[in-house]
């Protein structure tokens, strides 16, 4: 039935006409003075598109014979991904504006992307899974360039797309490998070949491409080097949105096909990405203590979180993947919250990303470096802000699924990845005063974002906004 | 009043709120609002907390005035109070008034000053009266944050290497803990530490010896669980050799933020200990009582001998909380009714004492902005007032029969003696050393001839700090003549604490033979 089919992928089709009709129309009138408008129509779009989204959609639905799968997971995953996209597009556009860098495409790219995005997590077979991880990936390969007269901008768009091009590559080969032992790329096909313990060793080793495919997007150590030059290579706006949507995007396509192709073999992958968040979290823990780029900063910060996250899914088990969307959605809004206040960092109207210029922040703004403080605990994982509470959910998965060891590492390099965020604080608060003082920052967008932000850091103690019931709900449809 | 716990946990906090949203600028005027209002605040926590103290009842020995409201992951917002918790609440509420009160010179970002105070004072009532693991983790750890900022900027001069130096070793501490709790739960079904149907405190965790790479663990998943909450408490007591991070914490905090760490904080390790050590893993403890008996006569004996050589005042005072904890230690090991009653008690007399010696140091510093015993001497010529009351502190920190040092000491010794005798003969040479540091301390800042020219014009006390000390004296010798109304209120809890600990040993077979095997196996 192609009616019920397009039916249940309308809201990408949806976002893929409006891309379209956007860009003809951009294209013919007024061009880049449009792209004010833009941005806050596709952030409207994005905010209605996550609404419906969460509100309408029953059970599990299949598009186009298993390649599209619309279940609760997917629309979980959804719903974190356009409400953050929305909310990093909102804060672009005074950033943008003023340097210049507004140009229309950028809404369309993002909303590219985000179909991308939405594809991914609903994707079924190999084959879509790829389409949407391309759509996304060459979307984000030409906005990290945005900057087109900056060498660092466009350096950071070709390294990320060289190095982009490796993973897609190892990620089709692992795909072609286990087409080729499976005899079929749909998920569903897949796993009643890859069960466990009698795996065909071709199988194995496609799964491993692919595990280091998705490593890459996702950013998790040792497939992690191209994130801390990208991140500090892009403009601003554009780190926001690689240190969120697309990390949740890759996440949960991680979770998916892990759940969905390889469910069966729980104990051939998770040992994997046991591995692989240990790495991180040390490595994003450890390498962050040096770097005094605020940008840079954060590409390790969020290492070492996808390690956290990856901790969650290593325990291949439904509370593993509700943990780790938890996880996902309150990272996602505390790099939010951080990133408003990055994007506020300006000294004579131009960006600042050296933590030290933050000296004695807390005295000319007390209310945002207040913000910025909670966000930064949060970060680190210091109860009672909600970050210790996503800890807490992947700490517990990883205990039940009998990686203890794993939850002593990840507690550890949590206190090593603690004293780069305090050093933050230390700057703001302890520091010397500096003649060379930041401006105030004075746009209402940026402050509001921060300031929802830290508020939902604190008060998300009393329930965290009843996500866990929504992640618990995703997590079952997904692991069953 | 069912709420009458939530209430006095959450009125600090109430009033920090308060002052944050309400409270705009910087002048006089704003500075003396934000310190008038969080001296009431805090008062009238003691007052309302005072409610707690009535209506507790101490014949019952379970947790009591408890509440509770469903939460995140399963989890429950339980509070309740019972003869252990009940005199930290006191103690706290007690102490936040006395600590706002000596903070009336600050001048530098008041605002923010009282509100971490006044956050921290929530923190800290949360940590004595939380009924469920996270929800006291989540009390616990968050009392890091204001305490990391009090020291980091409102201290000395090395105030940033002290608070980063805080944080991260407590953190490193506490999260081993955060593990166990995960483990705790997993086990149990439950996290909630007592007070209901389901509880922690009633679990049996198991206790059979297994192996982890070759190395035989005696007691099994108790003493793993103990370690990693010793992890945790030991650093928060703290107990050497974990002990470094106080002497720097307290020599930059400022004044107020030392007595705060003196007399509350670190009561939250001797709290964990009782709550959680000895009450759900008492085969762990058992196994490992040698192991704390030996590191708590260590920090007795080798802090005391480096208290002696200190020349800077805080710094000494702080040695001597290490070894005085060290008491407080053995006594809770020791598990039988003396040790864990005079453990208790040692812990509320500590928090007077060195809360008032840290007062002390302040006073002083306050006149002549240094804190070098050698810059002093001869104070008794100006200052007779201060000369009294620093004498009675130092005696009391002593021991001296007649203040509540000596009870408490007294109590664990005895305590301790019915177990190990060279471990009590061990602890009690800290008595004498104790006598000799505090003494020296005493003679070389107060009594001799007046010869330094820039003490010639120093000033005694004036009426503010007089009033701070009062209630401090009063408790001082009140507790030391008649303790019997601390003793009634946790001798109940504490006995059925000791005979449940007993009850399990028996079960697990670990008799006095038992023991001896172990420490010869190590």
């Amino acid at each position: 039935m192609i009616s019920a089919d397009l039916n249940i992928i309308l809201p990408e089709i949806l976002l893929s006409v409006f891309a379209m009709a956007a860009l003809v129309g951009a294209v013919y009138s007024g061009k880049d003075k449009l792209a004010p408008l833009l941005v806050w129509i596709t952030s409207a779009l994005f905010l209605a598109l996550a609404f419906w989204i969460a509100t309408t959609g029953e059970g599990t639905q299949v598009a186009f014979n298993g390649m599209f799968v619309n279940d609760g997971f997917a629309r979980f995953a959804k719903v974190v991904i356009l409400m953050s996209a929305g909310a990093v597009l909102l804060m672009s556009e005074g950033y943008m504006q003023r340097r210049g860098l507004l140009r229309f495409e950028y809404p369309l790219l993002i909303t590219l992307a985000a179909v991308g995005m939405m594809m991914m997590v609903s994707a079924g077979d190999l084959m879509a899974l790829y389409m949407g991880l391309e759509l996304q990936s060459l979307s984000l390969y030409v906005v990290a360039s945005l900057r087109r007269d900056s060498a660092k901008s466009t350096e950071a768009g070709l390294k990320y797309f060289v190095l982009g091009a490796l993973s897609s590559g190892l990620l089709l080969y692992g795909a072609s490998l286990t087409y080729g032992f499976a005899g079929t790329t749909l998920f569903s096909g897949i796993i009643q070949t890859a069960t466990d313990g009698d795996m065909p060793v071709g199988l194995l080793i496609g799964l491993t491409m692919l595990i280091a495919g998705l490593a890459f997007k996702v950013s998790a150590v040792p497939f992690h080097m191209w994130t801390p030059d990208v991140y500090e290579g892009s403009p601003t706006p554009v780190t926001a949105f690689f240190a969120t949507a697309p990390k949740v995007a890759a996440m949960a396509l991680f979770a998916r096909l892990m759940h969905d192709a390889f469910g069966e073999a729980t104990s051939d992958w998770g040992q994997v990405i046991a591995l692989l968040s240990v790495l991180s979290m040390f490595l994003g823990a450890i390498a962050a203590i040096g770097q005094r780029d605020i940008k840079r900063l954060m590409a390790y910060s969020s290492i070492a979180h996808m390690g956290y996250a990856l901790m969650g899914l290593a325990a291949g088990t439904e509370l593993g993947v509700q943990a780790m969307l938890i996880y996902m959605a309150i990272y996602v809004t505390m790099n939010v919250g951080t990133f408003a206040f990055i994007l506020s960092m300006e000294r004579d109207g131009q960006p600042v990303t050296d933590i030290q210029s933050l000296g004695m922040y807390s005295t000319k703004e007390p209310g945002k470096a207040l913000a910025m403080l909670v966000l930064l605990f949060s970060l680190a994982g210091v109860p009672p802000l909600v970050g210790f509470f996503g800890k807490l959910y992947v700490l517990r998965a990883a205990y039940d699924a009998g990686l203890a060891w794993l939850a002593v590492a990840g507690v550890v390099a949590s206190v090593i990845g603690a004293f780069y965020y305090l050093r933050i604080v230390y700057y703001m608060y302890f520091g010397q005063d500096r003649e060379d003082a930041l401006d105030g920052g004075k746009s209402p967008v940026l402050w509001g974002f921060l300031m929802v932000s830290a508020v939902i850091m604190v008060a998300g103690v009393v329930n965290l906004f009843g996500i866990e019931g929504a992640a618990q709900a995703a997590a079952a449809t997904l692991v069953n | 009043m069912g709420n009458l716990l939530s209430i006095v946990t959450f009125l600090p906090a109430l009033a920090a709120l308060i002052l944050g949203l309400f409270l705009r600028g910087d002048d006089a005027a704003a500075q003396r609002n934000a310190k008038w209002l969080a001296l009431i605040a805090t008062t009238a926590t003691f007052v309302i907390s005072l409610f707690i103290l009535f209506q507790f009842d101490a014949g019952n020995t379970g947790f009591q005035m408890l509440e509770e409201r469903e939460w995140l992951l399963g989890l429950s917002y339980r509070m309740g109070v019972d003869g252990i918790s009940v005199l930290f609440v006191m103690l706290t509420t007690f102490m936040m008034p006395l600590v706002i009160a000596a903070s009336w010179d600050v001048s530098h970002r008041v605002k923010e000053y009282m509100i971490a105070f006044l956050v921290l004072e929530t923190l800290m009532l949360g940590v004595f009266m939380a009924l469920d693991l996270v929800l006291f983790y989540l009390f616990f750890e968050a009392g890091l944050i204001p305490m990391f900022l009090i020291i980091g900027i409102w201290g000395g001069k090395d105030r940033i290497y002290a608070s980063f130096k805080f944080f991260l070793y407590t953190f490193l501490g506490s999260v081993l803990m955060l593990v166990a709790m995960v483990a705790m739960y997993s086990d149990a079904g439950t996290t909630c530490i007592g007070g209901c149907d389901v509880s922690l405190l009633k679990h049996n965790f198991a206790s059979e010896s297994f192996s982890i790479l070759g190395v035989q663990i005696i007691g099994g998943m108790q003493t793993m669980l103990f370690i990693a909450f010793f992890a945790s408490f030991a650093v928060k007591m703290p107990m050497w050799p974990v002990h470094t991070w106080l002497p720097e914490a307290h020599v930059q905090a400022p004044t107020a933020g030392s007595v705060v760490l003196a007399a509350i904080l670190l009561k939250m390790g001797g709290y964990g200990f009782l709550r959680f050590s000895l009450a759900m893993f008492p085969v762990g403890s058992d196994v490992m009582a040698n192991f704390v008996f030996t590191l708590s006569v260590i920090a007795i004996i080798y802090t005391s001998l480096v208290a002696l050589v200190q020349e800077d005042m805080k710094k000494l005072i702080a040695y001597s909380s290490v070894a005085h904890m060290g008491y407080v230690t053995m006594g809770i090991f020791a598990a039988n009714q003396q040790g864990v009653d005079g453990a208790i008690f040692q812990m509320i007399s500590h928090g007077f004492i060195s809360g008032a010696l840290f007062l002390c140091v302040g006073v002083i510093y306050d006149r002549m902005h240094t804190r070098e015993i050698d810059a002093y001497g001869g104070l008794v010529n100006r200052m007779p007032a201060y000369a009294l009351i620093f004498m009675l502190f130092t005696m009391a920190n002593v021991g001296l029969p007649g203040t509540s040092g000596f009870i408490g000491e007294f109590l664990t010794l005895m305590g301790i003696f019915q177990v190990n005798t060279w471990v009590a003969a061990g602890a009690a040479t800290g008595v004498i050393l104790s006598a000799a540091y505090a003494l020296w301390l005493y003679r070389r800042v107060v009594m001799g001839d007046l010869i330094k020219e820039s003490l010639k014009t120093i000033k005694d006390m004036t009426a503010r700090e007089k009033a701070i000390f009062a209630p401090l004296v009063v408790m001082t010798i009140w507790m030391g003549v008649y303790p019997a109304p601390i003793l009634d209120r946790t001798g109940p809890a504490v006995e059925a604490l000791v005979t449940k600990y007993d009850t399990a040993l028996a079960a697990a077979g670990r008799t006095e033979a038992d023991t001896q095997v172990a420490v010869a196996e190590h």
